[in-house]
């Protein structure tokens, strides 16, 4: 049964945070959530997904030409937002995924500030009766923060920064959801 | 008067992160972005690029949304998190 708009309130969570995350933290509590609400019936799912700073971000010609002298390789990102749209920008996404997979939960944390390489910078953990849905509506999710969410990458190198691309590929993903 | 903020590599372009404009009439976004660019010089041309993205109030909008004072504008490059 949909929920209206209030109660789907209830079930998303999002954080902006600078802080690291642990993945089995936030599933342990949103099940504690749910069944607190007496939900727990209904949560046949979970789909966590987690991203990682990933070590392999090309330096640009520029940046690899200004020092020749070291081969550049990538520390981590700096990732830069705009506080006062981001986390509606992200709840509004959730509530579109919600209306296509009415889910149990949803909980989005995306960090800001420096992130070293192999640290993760973005959670979604999506819980549903079932896990067609849980999975969909976590792509979905994500395909929709990585287009539209007010966030920024620079790439820190070991000499030099500079901003990182958008990708078409990312845009591209937003098609088999129309 | 309309708060207009920039962000990431347009802050970094421009120089600037944010600015106030006295803002009494009701005129679209485009407008706005002609204004600063004459008002700023060549390097300002930016925030007409394709690829510029436009929030007003904290929503994504199209160059011919009409501004009013009192609004919040935000001028960025195509986002890049996840």
């Amino acid at each position: 049964m949909a929920k209206s708009l209030n109660d789907i309130n209830g079930l998303i969570q999002v954080s902006i945070q600078a802080q690291h995350f642990d993945a089995g933290a936030e599933i342990k509590a949103i099940e504690s959530i749910l069944v607190a609400k007496g939900g727990a019936a209904n949560m046949g799912a979970q789909a966590l997904f987690v991203g990682l700073v990933r070590g392999d971000e090309p330096a640009k010609a520029e940046l690899a030409t200004s020092n020749s002298s070291a081969k550049q390789s990538l520390q981590g990102l700096d990732i830069e937002h705009y506080p006062a749209m981001t986390q509606s920008s992200i709840e509004s996404i959730c509530r579109d995924a919600y209306s296509r997979w009415p889910y149990e939960f949803c909980r989005v944390i995306h960090r800001v500030g420096y992130l070293s390489v192999g640290e993760p910078i973005v959670l979604v953990l999506l819980v549903s009766s079932h896990r067609k849905e849980a999975f969909a509506a976590c792509e979905y999710v994500m395909d929709y923060l990585k287009t539209s969410a007010p966030f920024w990458k620079k790439a820190v190198f070991t000499h030099g920064e500079q901003w990182v691309d958008a990708k078409t590929s990312d845009a591209d993903a937003l098609n088999k959801w129309s | 008067m309309v708060k207009v903020l920039f962000f990431a590599r347009l802050r970094e372009q421009l120089g600037v992160a944010e600015q106030t404009l006295e803002w009494s009439h009701s005129d679209t976004v485009l407008a706005l972005a002609e204004h600063l660019v004459a008002e700023g010089g060549d390097s300002w041309q930016v925030l007409l690029a394709e690829d510029t993205v436009v929030a007003q109030n904290q929503c994504v909008v199209q160059r011919d949304s009409l501004v009013s004072d009192g609004d919040e504008i935000a001028f960025f490059p195509p986002v890049t998190g996840g």
